[in-house]
């Protein structure tokens, strides 16, 4: 990926809001009340690319995702992409690039047709999309999907159910249908969550491999930051539908600046004993995102907040190429680098 | 005031034949030590807990085998004896937070119930008070014990299944995915509060999960299971470090880490587990192992001492067969 290529995915003040007026007299009187799940997001997605959005549970990932993909129509702001408006292109259009952009989701046991084979589940892009000439070509494409995804023999998976298949085995089926009309950007929403760890990484890896084959730019929706930080190319953190701070991998999660980001990761359990990570544990829960307090979202939680923060609403500011947070007290940098053997004598000494 | 499981075998016997969800554990755990009971849904760790409280869900049944706490065989106990063993001696928290609490019932109500169940001399007024000092320990507000269950968070849900299992003072705590729907902040508050319990209170603790971080984090001891049985077991640091058993090997090197991150490579395990209504013959890991041999196929390896107290159950380890390739400690793998 180089910065010189334009974004094959764009995103300009995304908004989406949700309607949670109580009911008609309190639309009578006070108006209406929203859920601010997506509240101006800026992204930028290259080429082959492993954009991560990370956050607690109701931080606006998933819709955001969904934003992206054109799954829902945005409250405000606007989506590019490959150079298209997605609200303003004709219907026609925007068909032809919705076979462009794909989705993965995160449960394979529901997000499969339980009564479609495998050939047809993943034929039905082919079809809706009218890609395939005719049904010769269909049934390579899909062999060709199932190889990509190691479904192999092909011919023995094409005629099979998905209750016949493992969770793994689902998820992968699901990769093929995404990937079986070439599409250049997938939006990849919790894949592996619902996975067993020994089954994780082989979809991992995965993921991986088919986006260096073909050059596929990924929008990775996860709360795993162990997981975005093995596949992850930049990084966004969210909290209540904003950005709190976006960057590199390197960047944002081995150099968090920003007081969540921190919090976040040093909350993040290593699976090595030996390392004894100083960890911060970040009081109560995220709070609403119906009727947000003034200033910056996070200042509720922040041992660090001042009267400024509980006022202003900090921009989301680029501090050094690439790094953008949105704090008015940039932390120093929560470094992770370990002496493993260091560590091990702290913890032997406790 | 130790736990001792010997030879454990349960069954869950249905029409289309007996599902053998646990098969020949045996495993020790000594008071005071905290022990993680890993493994991938579906290995049988859920039902060593449900088997050690005697609450096993129909038609699950202990088959054979010893369950010792304090001496006292658990597995013989009659309902009479069962009633003040439970609760009293090992209590447990249930999975699913979300879920388990009765949602027409204060949580208070819910709290003392068990209370006033194992004290008869108790009253209603005392139990409260109880339940307060309990919502203090835990980290929660006194004044809300008199609320319901959905006025809470998760994580204040969690904590108050932490109270119920506290109610009794138990000495020993089973912990069943505690963290699992739980967000990673809201998760390290309650592995922190697990932490305190051993440490403060002297709680034995035995943590059931299938995240081997939260193991490596929260635990002294680990005992791995896979398909209904203990393949390693040990002190954390050891077997994070160097583990023995091929499956053990793949588990502890597929699981990414925040700290390394790219110049890591994750090693997966192929296959997915065995239907344990028909397991394989021998080792039960043979058909997904890539070392495996023609006497894994057919015997089924013992849990043998590898080195002080770290034991695993492969034929590799125990040395009755050789292969090159094999060694201890995590996998390499290539990108």
């Amino acid at each position: 990926m180089s910065k010189s290529q334009e974004p094959i995915v764009s995103c300009r003040g995304l908004k989406k809001w949700f309607s949670v007026s109580a009911g008609f007299f309190a639309q009578l009187v006070g108006g209406e009340t929203y859920l601010k799940a997506v509240d101006g997001v800026d992204l930028d997605v290259y080429p082959e690319e492993l954009y991560c959005l990370a956050g607690e549970s109701g931080c606006g990932k998933t819709t955001t995702g969904k934003l992206l993909v054109g799954l829902l129509k945005p409250t405000g702001g606007e989506v590019t992409f490959v150079g298209e408006n997605l609200d303003k292109v004709s219907r026609r259009k925007l068909r032809k690039l919705r076979a462009k952009m794909q989705t993965i989701f995160q449960d394979p046991y529901s997000s499969l047709n339980p009564r479609l084979s495998l050939y047809d589940t993943i034929a039905e892009p082919l079809r809706l999309n009218k890609i395939a000439q005719d049904g010769a070509d269909e049934e390579e494409r899909v062999v060709r999907a199932l190889e990509a995804v190691q479904l192999v023999p092909a011919a023995d998976f094409t005629f099979r159910y998905p209750h016949e298949l493992s969770g793994g085995q689902r998820q992968r089926v699901a990769i093929a249908r995404a990937i079986v009309v070439n599409p250049e950007f997938i939006v990849a929403d919790e894949p592996v969550s619902m996975l067993d760890v020994s089954i994780r990484s082989e979809i991992l890896n995965l993921l991986e491999k088919i986006r260096r084959e073909f050059h596929i730019a990924y929008v990775y929706v996860t709360h795993d930051l162990s997981v975005a930080s093995y596949i992850g190319d930049r990084i966004a953190i969210m909290y209540l539908g904003k950005i709190m701070e976006k960057g590199t991998i390197k960047q944002v999660i081995h150099g968090s600046i920003h007081p969540y980001s921190q919090a976040l990761i040093s909350a993040v359990p290593s699976p090595d004993p030996t390392i004894s990570r100083k960890r911060k544990v970040l009081p109560g829960e995220p709070g609403s995102p119906i009727n947000t307090p003034p200033g910056c979202l996070f200042a509720p939680r922040c041992e660090f907040a001042q009267d400024q923060c509980r006022r202003e609403e900090p921009p989301l500011e680029e501090l050094e190429p690439g790094h953008w947070v949105s704090c008015w007290f940039p932390r120093p940098p929560l470094l992770l680098g370990f002496d493993p053997a260091d560590a091990l004598k702290e913890k032997a000494k406790a | 005031m130790s736990l001792k499981v010997e030879n454990l075998v349960v069954y869950y016997c249905m029409r289309r034949g007996d599902c053998r969800a646990v098969e020949d554990v045996t495993f020790e755990i000594e008071s005071g030590d905290s022990v993680g009971l890993v493994g991938e849904s579906g290995c049988g760790k859920s039902t060593v807990a449900f088997a050690i409280l005697r609450m096993l869900p129909e038609p699950g049944e202990i088959m054979s085998g010893h369950i010792y706490f304090d001496g006292e065989d658990i597995a013989l106990l009659g309902v009479e004896e069962l009633r003040n063993f439970r609760w009293t001696k090992i209590a447990m928290v249930f999975q699913g937070a979300m879920n388990a609490l009765n949602p027409i019932l204060r949580v208070s109500d819910q709290v003392s119930e068990a209370m006033l169940r194992h004290d008869e001399n108790l009253t209603k007024e005392e139990a409260k008070d109880k339940t307060r000092e309990l919502f203090k320990l835990v980290g929660m507000d006194p004044e809300r014990i008199d609320h319901y269950p959905f006025e809470f968070s998760g994580g204040m849900k969690q904590r108050a299944m932490i109270v119920m299992a506290l109610a009794c003072d138990p000495k020993f705590l089973i912990a069943d995915e505690p963290t699992t729907a739980l967000d990673v902040t809201v998760q390290a508050q309650i592995m922190e509060l697990l932490k305190r319990l051993v440490k403060d209170l002297g709680i034995t603790l035995m943590l059931i999960t299938h995240d081997l971080s939260v193991v490596a984090e929260t635990c002294n001891n680990v005992i791995i299971m896979y398909a209904g049985k203990i393949v390693e077991t040990g002190s954390v640091l050891e077997i994070f470090q160097k583990p023995w058993h091929p499956y053990a090997q793949g588990l502890i090197s597929s699981i990414p880490s925040i700290e390394k991150s790219s110049d890591q490579t994750l090693a997966s395990i192929p296959g997915s587990p065995p239907n344990l209504l028909d397991p394989p013959l021998g080792c039960r890991f043979h058909p997904r192992c890539m070392y495996a041999q023609d006497l894994c196929k057919v015997e089924d390896p013992p849990l043998l001492e590898v080195s002080r107290k770290h034991k695993a159950a492969c034929h590799l380890a125990s040395g009755r067969i050789k292969d090159d390739k094999w060694s201890p400690g995590k996998m390499e793998v290539e990108r």
